[in-house]
């Protein structure tokens, strides 16, 4: 279990730069939404379902679909 | 967007997220979840309407006058709850001690007042989820 | 000059946090400062209170109600301020045909 707390953790700076790193943001929201499932699977490991119900709910649903919302009245590219 | 795949499968999937979001926060007193989250899945789904069948049909079901009365209904009925503690003679919102059904350890109704806000507060995270995406999304 | 300025505020930050992480107590330890007095009357009388087998929304809808209608108050007031700052969407359209 302790291997796949560091492999979780890894992909989770992974995802973080590259969600600064990225010109196009509709990938970086994408990104930003693979970032809060991997926390979701943290919070699950630590013994919070609570929270990592939430978290997948509000993290990788809602807040995706208004950054797509916002990006939708804008402009894509950065 | 007007794909016929993604409005096939819009329609055979929302009852399902709705019937999830229900679970959760019925459940909230029993399993993990509780009223924050299962009313963050009430109101995707209905962005999910939305995004793929247009802000006319999703206005349809639910309109800003609707959602602008859930949210201030719920929040009222969650005060309301809170006073019924004060008039038995207790401290506001009380639970044991103000006569709510208290019912056995593990039913769907049971646990006081625990249920009823839990509802409050679902109604509340969906209607404001729901306003928060039609106020952004709308066409002039 | 700049760029080595950096380097050295990220080397410092990262020895900071590196450092706070090894004095972190271990998760579910039994030694840990948040297992106190709070946790043991939370885990005993929960049931008794409540009759509510789930602690946490025990905790965040009887023990700590008001706490969570401050969260509620929090929501209408976001909702207000997103409203009041795209105010052209709710209700005044026929300024919006003059504009």
């Amino acid at each position: 279990m302790q291997i796949f707390n560091v492999i979780l953790i890894i992909f989770l700076i992974t995802c973080a730069i590259a969600v600064e790193r990225t010109k196009d943001l509709l990938a970086a929201v994408i990104i930003f939404a693979s970032y809060s499932f991997f926390v979701a699977l943290l919070w699950l490991l630590l013994r919070a379902p609570d929270i990592a119900l939430t978290e997948a709910a509000i993290g990788a649903g809602v807040t995706t679909m208004l950054f797509v919302g916002v990006i939708s009245k804008t402009r894509r590219m950065e | 967007m007007d794909d016929l795949i993604v409005r096939t499968v819009t329609k055979w999937i929302v009852p399902f997220i709705q019937v999830y979001g229900i679970f959760i926060i019925l459940h909230g007193h029993i399993s993990p979840g509780g009223g924050f989250s299962g009313g963050a899945v009430l109101g995707s789904s209905i962005i999910l309407i939305t995004l793929s069948l247009g802000y006319k049909k999703a206005s349809g079901i639910i309109s800003h006058n609707t959602s602008a009365l859930l949210e201030s209904g719920s929040i009222i009925w969650y005060v309301l709850i809170g006073i019924v503690g004060i008039i038995s003679g207790n401290n506001f919102l009380t639970n044991r001690g103000s006569g709510f059904y208290m019912g056995e350890v593990g039913d769907v109704i049971s646990s006081g007042m625990i249920p009823l806000i839990t509802v409050a507060i679902g109604i509340k995270v969906a209607s404001t989820v729901i306003t928060l995406f039609h106020t952004i999304i709308e066409e002039d | 000059m700049k760029k080595i300025f950096f380097i050295m505020t990220l080397v410092l930050l990262w020895g900071l946090m590196v450092a706070s992480i090894v004095q972190m107590p271990t998760s579910g330890d039994i030694e840990n400062p948040s297992y106190n007095i709070t946790t043991h009357y939370y885990i005993n009388k929960s049931i008794r209170d409540t009759n509510a087998p789930n602690i946490v929304s025990a905790i965040i809808n009887d023990y700590r109600a008001f706490d969570t209608l401050g969260e509620a108050t929090v929501l209408f007031i976001s909702i207000i301020a997103g409203s009041s700052v795209m105010k052209n969407t709710y209700g005044n359209k026929k300024e919006k045909k003059v504009d």
